[in-house]
């Protein structure tokens, strides 16, 4: 099992402001699944999934990955954890405008101290992946949002992490290029050593995934097979 | 570390408009700070030519007159017997320092600096560049230093003519010192008794007594004795410290450099800090973004240091390259323009650029540190 989230509760506020974000969230994520978190706005989504992925400590629960306790490992411990263990794909992408598209790719294997050069080649052949190989010389601003939301998934994929996880994938795409993206993801990215987290209202990309979980009002609603699954 | 070092150093200098507004604020600085401080310790230095040309280790002198060599008290004969009869006195002669009045050959006035040496030795007589030392036994003679001011005596040759006071001088050797003078006047070297012969003095007539040591172990026995006496001797490094003291807490000028120097700082700190805080807001939310993809604190701290340390010391070598640059221009164009580039000025700079960077960098890391990475899911 991947992910193995249970009781994930998180509040913000003291007292009469005291706000649940998210109340006893219980749930499982396999290796080579495709998980889908939806749901409307203020239901939960980006807090519980800032919890499994070691941003933000839940008030209480526990969020177990592949066997290990994540919330009880140190600050230090759960930086490493995320860098070696995590890849991110944000919602507005935050490239770094000024670094290379190939560096940009490169920035996590930087932060693990590997030498800029074998960082580059890793981020060269990220790049061929996602198809943007013509384009490691270019700053991100001279690219679509498509081809920057790739660049994206291949900087998450550049450090061979176990889980990646979409925030919005979608959100800043138009719909065929969102469904190709997320396609591509489904194709090329997943595998079976591989668990993808995605939240999104976009229900265009529905199809791609092996499981739908639904949250409202910060609780579990309940969960929906994919269609990928179904088929 | 390395690694880090290289992204800070990419996403600074990939931001030229910002890198080159951290640059110009720094090196602007810096030259201001090291501009006003060279000037100033041009000035220093310039005050105590006397002191330095003359060379002597210790100065005996009326202890009510050691803010500059010229506002000397004249000593009685007797002080002269007394130190040299001093035990670790090597030996004592006198020095006259005073001021005259010449008549050029073209009728024109210039002021001068006179410096009486005693007769019999020539102590702290200057280095020769044309003529011979014995002439200045000779009638009138008169030692010319080469200095900025040399001009000012019409550029003279040995035998030429001029009056002092209504009396005949003749120049018999062109000399050179180490250092030039502060106040504008060119210097004539002669013998003491002409000196004080060709100039209007008071019943007393030793400006200074120069003293040399039999061993340096032996100056604060001289110094104690001499104190005893009712006089004041100094070394000359104690001497020039206390010209230097007298123009930074006395005059306006030190507290003028002061300003302007802090000036100089508040100007790079709010041009540099500003900019570099600026910087550091606009690449917020990456750096939030470096922190979700498990860059630690300290990372990000050692990152933003390395980008202020690294402007710090750009800025300081093109502001040092710049005011040399000026300071050089400056000298080929005005001989006696007074400035000097000392260790001291460059470390004051670096100091006060570290401080510029600490600033700079500390508001940065303030920031950076507060941010969450969930901010960056929030958006």
């Amino acid at each position: 099992m991947a992910i193995m989230a249970n009781k994930l509760t998180k509040w913000f506020g003291e007292g009469d402001a005291r706000t649940y974000a998210v109340r006893e969230a219980s749930f499982e994520a396999n290796w080579g699944e495709m998980l889908y978190i939806v749901g409307p706005s203020g239901s939960g989504k980006t807090t519980l999934l800032s919890m499994i992925s070691g941003i933000l400590r839940p008030n209480s629960g526990s969020v177990s990955i592949d066997g290990r306790n994540l919330w009880s490992l140190s600050d230090d411990d759960i930086a490493d954890f995320r860098l070696n263990t995590i890849g991110f794909v944000f919602q507005d992408f935050h490239l770094f405008p000024r670094l290379t598209t190939a560096e940009n790719v490169a920035v996590p294997l930087i932060l693990q101290k590997r030498s800029w050069q074998e960082a580059l080649r890793a981020a060269s052949r990220c790049l061929e992946i996602v198809g943007l190989a013509d384009k490691a010389a270019l700053p991100p601003t001279r690219l679509s949002g498509g081809e920057q939301q790739r660049v994206a998934i291949a900087r998450a994929i550049v450090h061979q992490p176990e889980i990646l996880i979409f925030d919005e994938p979608t959100a800043s795409l138009d719909g065929e290029t969102g469904r190709k993206i997320v396609s591509f993801v489904k194709s090329e990215i997943l595998t079976a050593e591989r668990c993808i987290i995605i939240v999104t209202h976009d229900s265009r990309i529905f199809e791609f995934s092996n499981r739908i979980m639904e949250m409202e009002d910060g609780r579990i609603a309940g969960f929906e097979q994919g269609v990928a699954c179904e088929a | 570390m390395k690694q880090i070092f290289t992204l800070a150093y990419k996403l600074l200098v990939s931001d030229r408009g910002k890198y080159t507004a951290l640059l110009v604020g720094t090196t602007f600085s810096v030259f201001l700070i090291v501009q006003m401080t060279s000037a100033f310790a041009g000035i220093l230095t310039k005050a105590s030519a006397t002191v330095i040309n003359v060379g002597a280790k210790i100065w005996v002198m009326d202890s009510a007159a050691t803010n500059t060599v010229f506002g000397s008290i004249p000593m009685p004969d007797y002080v002269l017997d007394a130190v040299r009869s001093i035990n670790g006195v090597k030996y004592a002669e006198p020095l006259y320092v005073g001021s005259a009045l010449l008549k050029l050959h073209d009728g024109t006035y210039q002021s001068a600096t006179v410096i009486g040496l005693d007769d019999t030795t020539l102590l702290g007589r200057p280095e020769l560049l044309e003529g011979n030392i014995d002439d200045i036994f000779a009638e009138n003679g008169f030692i010319a230093v080469k200095d900025e001011e040399f001009p000012k005596l019409e550029n003279p040759k040995i035998g030429t003519e001029f009056e002092l006071n209504d009396n005949r001088g003749v120049i018999v050797g062109i000399a050179k010192v180490p250092t030039g003078a502060l106040y504008g006047t060119p210097t004539l070297y002669t013998t003491y008794y002409r000196a004080i012969q060709y100039i209007p003095s008071m019943r007393f007539t030793i400006s200074y007594i120069l003293v040399a040591p039999k061993a340096d172990s032996d100056i604060p026995y001289i110094k104690r004795e001499v104190a005893r006496l009712g006089y004041l001797a100094m070394t000359s490094q104690e001497f020039q410290s206390g010209i230097s003291d007298y123009l930074k807490y006395k005059t306006g000028i030190g507290t003028n450099t002061l300003l302007m120097t802090v000036i100089s700082f508040l100007v790079g700190l709010s041009i540099t800090g500003q900019t570099f805080y600026t910087f550091i807001i606009e690449n917020l939310e990456h750096f939030g973004a470096l922190k979700a993809m498990g860059a630690k604190g300290r990372e990000l701290v050692y990152l933003i240091i390395f980008q202020a340390g690294f402007t710090a010391l750009v800025g300081y070598g093109l502001g040092i390259g710049l005011a040399t640059v000026l300071i050089s221009a400056a000298k080929l164009r005005l001989p006696e323009y007074a400035s000097r580039v000392t260790f001291t000025n460059l470390g004051l700079a670096f100091l006060l650029v570290l401080i510029i960077a600490s600033a700079s960098g500390y508001a940065g890391v303030r920031r950076v540190l507060k941010i969450e990475p969930f901010d960056i899911f929030r958006g």
